[in-house]
């Protein structure tokens, strides 16, 4: 049985702090994407400007700067809004810019613009006839994309959605750097004292190669679903 | 109230950028009315169809469905619009289509298309919307595959079942756009057998097709359309037998 020396609850504490930040960033980033790619579809020219804004910044600054940015000055965001509303409002609203937060909030906004490109490409691959169709049966336009739209583009973003994934579970890596105790800083902090890297960081390498390759089949299982109207039974 | 119009369509225009596709074309029907809109590629006879139910927004001219005339208004760019969308959906719920693509939502079950729109738009308890569907199933001769998804299919189970999912809708008028054009020719037939059907029941119908069978002997009212004018108009033996325009008499003769 492999001897972790003892940091092996910490690190399974890491390893579930690095779960939730993915699985929380993964949420964000796909309502973010829903909405940027449905802002950057929609016939409105501000809607259309922020959206693109926000891919292009987020797409052309490199993950890291972007999470030191976050946390160095997410409190500093959260203290002047509530300084603002305070004086405003005299409603007292505060709250910690933690490493966890910060971490949701970067990974979020990050690969929010990934799902935005993602979604956008999807919306446009679904058959102009599945729309007109909900058109011509009287469905209001909300109805036609919750029902009709969604769905089918569901479809056409899954691999996006799965390699985007992949992507971000190992992107929680970096929230090490901003003090977060997840698996990674767990593991550094182990291989430094105990001057054994191999023996800490190859099980981290494990984890994340296990939770990849898991999502990898559910993925998989759940493109096979979604494509059960579209595929021949025996195709 | 009962002998009012289902639909009539006057001088209606419309125009893509500058090209005029359709030149002021009207229509008035009177329940179980099946018109066959004929005409060569281009002649305008689909936009017109795609006007009745604003799947195109006129450029001018009136819709009327069932005494109730559709409002129009301007937009900024001075482009005509639909004045109320809730009024056009309402009105759209009452004018169901089948397009030439069959266009079933391919998400969906052929029993869930069915219901979809009865249960979403019309507010039909579930429990009915399934009886109705099921019925109609019944009806066009696909009852057991009602479980199927369009993709597993062939076309004329899957326009049949696009036909079944408009009946359910119990519409004022139905709108056929090329139904069979998509078909293979050994399937287009049992597709006009259903709507032969659906003609004799006393449905109102327009239909916009190639098959010149199905127009003369089906129709009550033919209308041959060409460059987005009503070129002959009247009983299918009127414009099949004695066609007065030159254009008619050329597009019926024979080709080889």
């Amino acid at each position: 049985m492999l001897d972790l020396k003892g940091y092996g609850p910490a690190l399974l504490n890491g390893a579930v702090v690095t779960i939730e930040l993915a699985f929380l960033s993964l949420a964000l980033a796909l309502a973010l994407g829903l909405i940027g790619a449905a802002a950057k579809l929609s016939n409105n020219r501000i809607a259309v400007g922020i959206a693109t804004s926000y891919t292009t910044l987020i797409r052309g600054v490199p993950d890291l700067v972007m999470m030191l940015l976050f946390y160095y000055g997410g409190q500093v965001g959260v203290n002047m809004l509530s300084d603002y509303i305070w004086e405003a409002y005299e409603v007292d609203f505060f709250f910690q810019f933690d490493p966890f937060i910060s971490g949701v909030v970067t990974i979020g906004l990050i690969f929010g613009a990934y799902m935005t490109e993602t979604f956008r490409g999807a919306f446009l691959a679904v058959e102009t006839g599945q729309i007109e169709a909900a058109r011509a049966y009287g469905f209001s336009s909300w109805h036609t994309f919750r029902r009709v739209m969604v769905p089918q583009m569901l479809r056409h973003a899954l691999p996006g959605i799965g390699n985007n994934w992949q992507v971000l579970l190992k992107t929680t890596a970096l929230v090490s750097i901003i003090g977060l105790t997840d698996m990674v800083r767990v593991a550094e902090e182990a291989a430094k004292a105990e001057r054994m890297p191999f023996h800490f960081f190859i099980p981290v390498a494990c984890v994340y190669l296990a939770l990849t390759a898991g999502s990898e089949l559910f993925i998989k299982w759940l493109d096979k679903r979604a494509n059960v109207g579209v595929i021949q039974e025996n195709g | 109230m009962a002998d009012q119009a289902p639909l009539i369509c006057r001088d209606i225009h419309k125009t893509f950028a500058q090209l005029e596709v359709l030149k002021g074309i009207s229509l008035e029907t009177r329940k179980g009315d099946v018109v066959s809109l004929i005409g060569s590629s281009g002649s305008g006879k689909s936009t017109f169809l795609r006007c009745i139910n604003l799947l195109e927004t006129p450029t001018s001219g009136d819709i009327i469905v069932h005494g109730d005339p559709i409002r129009f208004t301007t937009n900024r760019k001075k482009e005509r619009i639909p004045a109320d969308n809730k009024q056009v959906e309402l009105i759209r719920a009452r004018l169901s289509m089948v397009f030439q693509g069959f266009n079933l939502w391919s998400h969906m079950t052929v029993l869930e298309n069915i219901i979809e729109a009865p249960i979403h738009v019309l507010k039909v308890p579930r429990k009915e919307a399934i009886e109705r569907a099921e019925a109609y199933l019944h009806k066009v001769g696909i009852y057991e595959r009602k479980d199927y998804y369009p993709a597993q299919m062939s076309g004329g189970q899957q326009q049949r079942a696009a036909i079944a999912r408009a009946l359910a809708m119990e519409p004022e008028v139905m709108l056929f756009d090329e139904p069979t054009s998509a078909l293979d020719p050994e399937l287009v037939g049992e597709v006009l057998k259903v709507m032969q059907s659906l003609a004799e029941e006393g449905r109102t119908m327009i239909v916009v097709t190639h098959e010149m069978a199905f127009a003369r002997d089906v129709s009550t009212q033919v209308l041959f359309l060409h460059q987005g004018v009503i070129e002959e108009q009247g009983t299918p033996e009127k414009v099949f037998d004695n066609p007065e325009s030159e254009r008619m008499q050329q597009f019926l003769a024979p080709k080889f």
